[in-house]
């Protein structure tokens, strides 16, 4: 058997616009990564899915989370904290991805131990861009913490 | 006076051997955004240098940190954690960047509030490849903090 050679990253993407996660998709398959894509559509299927509760029993723990701000039920900060305080995930990487460009969101998302803030451009060839050179980061530069839970 | 598109991004390199400070050098040439390399060799210069203790009271605040693990006096992992402990400190964003792909250090760093964790490849492509998708990753697609602690 030939030697795999990188490992599939299991990327959850918090987003609730459909047009944004089949983007995502997109840019994803571009960049050349061996992927795996979750979506869900709010705060609290966010967090459920991490904590395999309900419908989510048999959820993968992701290696990455995209994380929108403005998303239905749990904002995006509140569960962005409740990951970042729950000792079993903390260290999940979680990169903001979001419209907004406000300081306050920036800095408020930093505050909430967010590992990165990342602006979606409204510009589609500038959004292929930007993600592709995210991916390019995150997916393949980046050391991710895979399985291992801190204890 | 036009304001600039972008401020100069102070980065702060935590690193004690020479070759590699040379390297990180280099590999900044190609960012097109106005920054600046600040260089410290080890840990405990690292803590003065963010605190302006002496000699480093002009200094300015970094908005990025390039950490890496093994270095003299203070240990990366507790920089990191005295760092991501003072609530004038923890929003500034810290890259630990270093030899180790022990999966315990990745674990630990993230564990701490790393935000994010590179391995410096042995091979130089590979090593200036990813040094060059974090400083445009960190420089050009992620959005940083203020600069400025909150009063």
């Amino acid at each position: 058997m030939v030697k795999r050679e990188r490992e599939i990253i299991n990327v959850l993407l918090v987003e609730d616009n459909p047009a944004d996660v089949r983007l995502m998709k997109e840019a994803l398959m571009e960049a050349q990564i061996p992927y795996n894509l979750y979506a869900v559509n709010d705060g609290q299927s966010a967090l459920d899915f991490l904590r395999k509760a309900g419908l989510y029993a048999e959820a993968q723990r992701p290696d990455l989370i995209l994380l929108d701000l403005n998303i239905p039920k749990v904002h995006g900060l509140e569960v962005l904290r409740e990951i970042k305080y729950d000792s079993e995930l903390l260290n999940i990487p979680v990169i903001v991805l979001t419209s907004s460009e406000a300081q306050q969101d920036i800095d408020a998302s930093y505050g909430s131990r967010a590992n990165s803030y990342v602006t979606k451009p409204v510009e589609l060839e500038e959004y292929f861009s930007t993600m592709a050179r995210m991916n390019e980061f995150w997916c393949d530069a980046v050391a991710l913490p895979g399985n291992v839970a801190t204890s | 006076m036009v304001q600039a598109e972008r401020r100069t991004i102070d980065i702060l390199l935590v690193e004690d051997n020479a070759a590699d400070v040379r390297l990180a050098r280099e590999a900044l040439v190609e960012v097109k955004v106005p920054h600046h390399l600040h260089t410290v060799n080890d840990g405990e210069a690292a803590l003065g240098f963010l605190r302006k203790a002496a000699p480093y009271a002009d200094v300015p605040r970094p908005d990025l940190i390039l950490l890496d693990l093994n270095i003299p006096k203070t240990h990366g992992l507790e920089v990191l954690k005295q760092i991501k402990n003072d609530p004038e400190l923890f929003k500034i964003p810290v890259i630990v960047l270093t030899s180790s792909k022990a999966q315990e250090d990745v674990a630990a760093s993230y564990g701490n509030y790393a935000n994010s964790y590179v391995t410096k490849s042995v091979e130089l492509e590979d090593y200036l490849r990813a040094m060059a998708r974090l400083d445009d990753f960190w420089c050009t697609i992620a959005m940083l903090p203020s600069k400025e602690p909150p009063e």
